[in-house]
């Protein structure tokens, strides 16, 4: 039952992060619940669906199918997260002022979220499939112990929801101003480690063999692994041993972030200010 | 009224960025050693295998259990699971010499192997 609520919690444990910062991020946007929620119970009846067709996702692409889906839906996570960052460059400060209710902001504000709730449902895809799998595994077997394992799992499942609530707890206590800096900064590094997670589902495919060399291994500091490794693995993208082209990735994106969020935000100030009401 | 430019814009970078990707990334890979692996009652068969330094490595497992497993190794960096019954190809790129263990992750301490790197 142990080992049943340790390999649940260590599936959900990267998706709760993620949603609890997509919580915190969104705390100032209307009807947020109804799509985080739906990003969610869509996360969730994909992994049924992934969990279900493994052995054939497996088989696509020499095999490599797997590999090839997880750096597809991270890729799909990054421009997601990418986007919401320019965005908010763009619409953050109506949000964090009085224009809450604002017609526009809010119809923009659902644009928004749906970039969000694609995050969300996409982390939990990519966790929920495994445990799916897991869980399938274990009831299938019939054994006596199958209920306490499934009883274990479950409350993996519950930690993994509480790691999301004292994320949101944590990040929520930031004033709104500080918060807004603080999430454009989480969500960047979060975007950028996802890009070079996505690089190493590339590398592992042997669809990317550019620039593989292995720059540094600090797995004899902080192994990825571990448990404050693998939270900062999820968070900033952390891995012991980097390949050059997982940071030039990295570093890419990052720059991309900034690069647009610049081009956006100063366009939207240069412009005269909407008629209020 | 900003959503379709920036969109365009959007797709733009990852069009390029796809580009670039399917530019750098070269058909023919270093020739790998080839290791048959197979797994049964929860455990690897062989439980040790072995291959050349500086060498890429594909191991070919065969799940023979009719439950899933996930193929995981800490050192390698390697996670991929592999449904009941089924097949997998794992790509271990070229290592220095070693012993790397792995393991399945859903039955951690008694599904153990390794491969040792001379």
């Amino acid at each position: 039952m142990l080992a049943a609520l340790i390999i649940v919690f260590r599936e959900v444990f990267e998706a709760g992060l993620i949603i609890g910062i997509v919580l915190a991020v969104t705390r100032a946007v209307p009807h947020r619940n109804r799509w985080i929620g739906g990003g969610v119970l869509a996360g969730v009846l994909a992994a049924c669906v992934v969990a279900a067709f493994a052995g054939a996702l497996s088989n696509l692409f020499a095999g490599m199918g797997q590999e090839l889906f997880n750096a597809a839906i991270l890729t799909v996570a990054v421009v997601m997260l990418t986007w919401h960052n320019v965005w908010m460059a763009r619409h953050g400060s109506e949000l964090a002022g009085e224009l809450r209710s604002a017609g526009r902001a809010v119809v923009e504000g659902s644009k928004s979220l749906l970039a969000l709730a694609v995050v969300v449902g996409v982390a939990v895809l990519r966790e929920g499939s495994e445990v799916v799998l897991f869980l399938y595994g274990v009831l299938a077997a019939g054994d006596d112990s199958a209920w306490s394992v499934a009883l274990g799992g479950f409350g993996g499942l519950l930690l993994g929801a509480l790691v999301c609530v004292l994320t949101y707890a944590g990040l929520v206590h930031i004033p709104m101003r500080a918060l807004f800096a603080t999430t454009t900064v989480l969500i960047a590094l979060l975007a950028a480690g996802m890009a070079a997670q996505a690089t190493h589902f590339l590398e592992q495919a042997n669809w990317l063999t550019a620039m593989d060399k292995v720059v540094w291994d600090s797995g004899w500091l902080l192994s990825d692994s571990s448990f404050l490794g693998r939270a900062l693995h999820t968070l900033i993208g952390y891995t012991d041993q980097p390949t050059a082209m997982q940071l030039a990735v990295y570093l890419a994106i990052l720059l991309v972030t900034f690069v647009l969020m610049r081009i956006y935000g100063s366009a939207a100030k240069a412009m005269p200010e909407p008629a209020h009401g | 009224m900003f959503a379709s430019p920036m969109l365009s814009k959007t797709a733009f970078f990852v069009a390029l960025c796809l580009a670039s990707v399917s530019a750098m990334s070269t058909a023919g890979a270093q020739t790998a050693t080839e290791i048959q692996l197979s797994y049964k009652d929860k455990k690897f068969e062989p439980a040790e295998i072995s291959a050349a330094a500086n060498t890429p490595v594909v191991i070919k497992l065969k799940n023979l259990d009719a439950k899933a497993m996930e193929f995981e190794s800490k050192t390698l960096k390697v996670e991929k699971v592999v449904a009941g019954g089924g097949d997998a190809i794992i790509n271990v790129r070229a290592q220095k010499p070693g012993r790397y263990e792995f393991f399945d992750e859903y039955n951690e301490k008694t599904a153990r192997g390794a491969l040792v790197v001379k």
